[in-house]
């Protein structure tokens, strides 16, 4: 009996535990707002969801970025609030939405430079367009061919859930508003299909053969970023905040914010705190361009 | 307060009291044989709702794309227009990850078990054993960083190669993977053997490694058969791993220290964005009818030849 009354003890603070967590949880109440999509804005949503919880406590953002094609597949299902992308949708992207009985709002948040980048010890400091078009087409599989020493090209690439993925496909790959532009050119089968940017960037840290394309706000000093020409007479141009905002670095690209219908309420005043001037000098602590 | 009852009480109370109790012992036993039953079609029940729901989100495409076009295409471009679905990279991939995985875990995982039911004395075997199993919960995302991290640049060096991202390297990670289910399941089937044989075989003058060798082994091989199919059934499955390091080519792999993309890993990093209903959801669940076919059937055959082992020395 008296082993019993000590189990029975034993169980008060258990008790008392989920009596506190059921407490909380009601009072936790207040609203959350969900941000899914691009994995390149996600370290910009990430700073800008932390300054507005703080200034707004009642408020709770969860940010995942397993990429736009997600964040654009879950907007069109209704399961986020907030998409980010890296890219536009597509037509036919809108009209499933519309389908569904979901009418995409689109919001311009930041600018992007898609900077290109090698191992350190590689001697290629630019490269035209074309030439990156050659290069993830298989076209040139030695670096040899583009002015660099005599070494296979390892070329990756992030898979296709990646907005990152699409964009660089429409205007490098194809080389879209080039004279050269060619819409059936598709990424080589031998191109490393990546399942995070981080792990790319770390694949090119350590091996010199590699060449891939992260967001400006990837590039770490243990990589080089290439000065990029738009064709052969053009001078080379080197990403950077600069670069980007007066239109002369040639792979650039929106960072954008879809929601279902104009934003109203909290998910407005948090877009209305990204856009401020306060919102957009965040932008450039992540390593991104601001929209001014 | 059953035997004091027992004790005080006349015979005729007792033998009535052991009819109620046992009335009530066979009520229980029924009622939990319910549950028991009930757990097992539960189990039975969903599998065939995966099964059911693999074939009606993947068997469409093949209105879309034809079978032939579909197994033996090797041009994956999902989100391109007009889309094209070959998935023979990824068969080939999946093949090639698989055979190096296995070629390194078999001879390894047999020899240890081998070691540990024959030679190793039992103190040993009885720490070593639990150690290896516990390799097996070493979480795959975890395998993926280790290969990624310190195996892939050894590999690249190693056979001097444009990239360590192989699917070479994906079944290195794979082998140690598979491995603690092949040293555990050989390891019983070679325990299993009577311990006449062996005596028998000592009586013939043989040695120790040959009573391994042409008694033991031969006579354990269903079992080791076995063990060695489920390793191939959790590596032809795994995917985090694979994903991380196996180097995601779309090419058809002509060596095993290229770039590739399993299948596994092919849904993995296409599901995300392909909308529910779509051509592309629907060719990746085609994938997954085919990967669940294939592990389905290795599974399959272990079991029966499980069985048959069991059936050679139950007496």
């Amino acid at each position: 009996m008296g082993i019993k009354k000590a189990r029975g003890w034993l169980l008060l603070p258990v008790v008392g535990l989920l009596a506190t967590v059921i407490v909380l949880a009601g009072c936790a109440g207040g609203t959350s707002i969900s941000i899914t999509g691009s994995n390149t804005v996600t370290p910009l949503s990430s700073v800008w969801a932390e300054e507005f919880m703080d200034a707004n406590p009642e408020v709770r953002i969860a940010v995942s970025g397993p990429g736009s094609g997600v964040g654009i597949a879950n907007l069109i299902d209704g399961t986020t609030d907030i998409c980010q992308a890296s890219r536009k949708m597509k037509d036919s992207e809108i009209d499933q939405a519309h389908d569904k009985g979901v009418n995409p709002f689109e919001i311009q948040v930041a600018t992007d430079a898609l900077s290109v980048v090698v191992h350190p010890d590689n001697p290629v400091s630019e490269l035209t367009i074309e030439q990156l078009s050659a290069i993830y087409t298989n076209q040139v599989t030695n670096w040899q061919e583009v002015g660099g020493d005599d070494a296979p090209i390892v070329a990756l690439s992030r898979d296709t859930n990646s907005g990152t993925h699409v964009f660089f496909k429409e205007h490098v790959v194809q080389m879209a508003g080039l004279a050269t532009e060619d819409k059936s050119l598709e990424y080589g089968n031998r191109v490393l299909f990546l399942p995070s940017t981080q792990e790319g960037v770390s694949e090119v840290a350590k091996n010199s053969n590699a060449i891939f394309y992260p967001g400006l706000g990837y590039v770490t000093d243990k990589v080089k970023p290439l000065g990029i020409k738009r064709t052969d007479g053009d001078a080379a141009v080197l990403p950077s905040v600069g670069t980007a905002l007066d239109r002369s670095y040639p792979i650039a690209r929106p960072l954008l914010y879809y929601t279902d219908g104009e934003p109203t309420g909290v998910i407005k005043d948090f877009i209305d705190y990204c856009l401020s001037s306060e919102g957009q000098e965040k932008v450039t602590e992540v390593g991104y361009v601001p929209l001014q | 307060m059953v035997v004091k009852m027992e004790q005080s009480a006349s015979t005729i109370a007792a033998e009535g009291l052991e009819k109620c109790l046992r009335r009530r012992w066979r009520l229980r036993e029924k009622f939990i044989e319910g549950w028991i039953l009930l757990a097992a079609l539960l189990a039975i029940v969903v599998l065939l709702g995966i099964v059911i729901l693999l074939l009606k989100e993947g068997v469409p495409i093949f209105f879309h794309t034809p079978p032939w076009e579909f197994f033996f295409g090797t041009e994956w471009y999902p989100v391109s227009e007009p889309p094209t679905f070959g998935i023979m990279p990824f068969f080939v991939s999946t093949l090639w990850v698989t055979l190096v995985a296995t070629a390194i875990a078999v001879p390894i995982g047999i020899g240890s078990a081998a070691y540990l039911s024959e030679v190793a004395p039992s103190r040993i075997r009885e720490t070593v054993k639990p150690i290896i199993e516990l390799l097996a919960g070493i979480p795959s995302v975890v395998m993926g960083f280790i290969g990624l991290m310190l195996l892939s640049p050894l590999v690249q060096s190693m056979f001097n190669l444009p990239t360590g991202l192989t699917g070479f390297t994906a079944g290195i990670m794979l082998s140690l993977m598979s491995l603690p289910i092949i040293v555990s399941v050989s390891e019983d089937a070679l325990r299993a053997v009577p311990g006449e044989f062996r005596e028998a075989a000592y009586a013939l003058g043989a040695t120790k490694w040959e009573t391994i060798r042409h008694v033991c082994i031969p006579a354990a091989l269903s079992g080791i058969a076995a063990a060695v199919m489920l390793g191939v059934g959790r590596a032809i499955g795994e995917t985090m791993t694979v994903l991380m390091v196996a180097g995601g080519a779309l090419a058809v792999p002509v060596l095993p220290t290229e770039p590739m993309m399993p299948m596994t890993a092919a849904i993995t990093s296409g599901i995300g964005n392909a909308v529910q209903g779509g051509l592309q959801y629907q060719a990746l669940f085609a994938i997954g009818l085919t990967l669940f076919i294939m592990t389905f059937a290795v599974n399959l055959i272990a079991d029966r030849v499980l069985e048959r082992q069991k059936r050679k020395f139950a007496r």
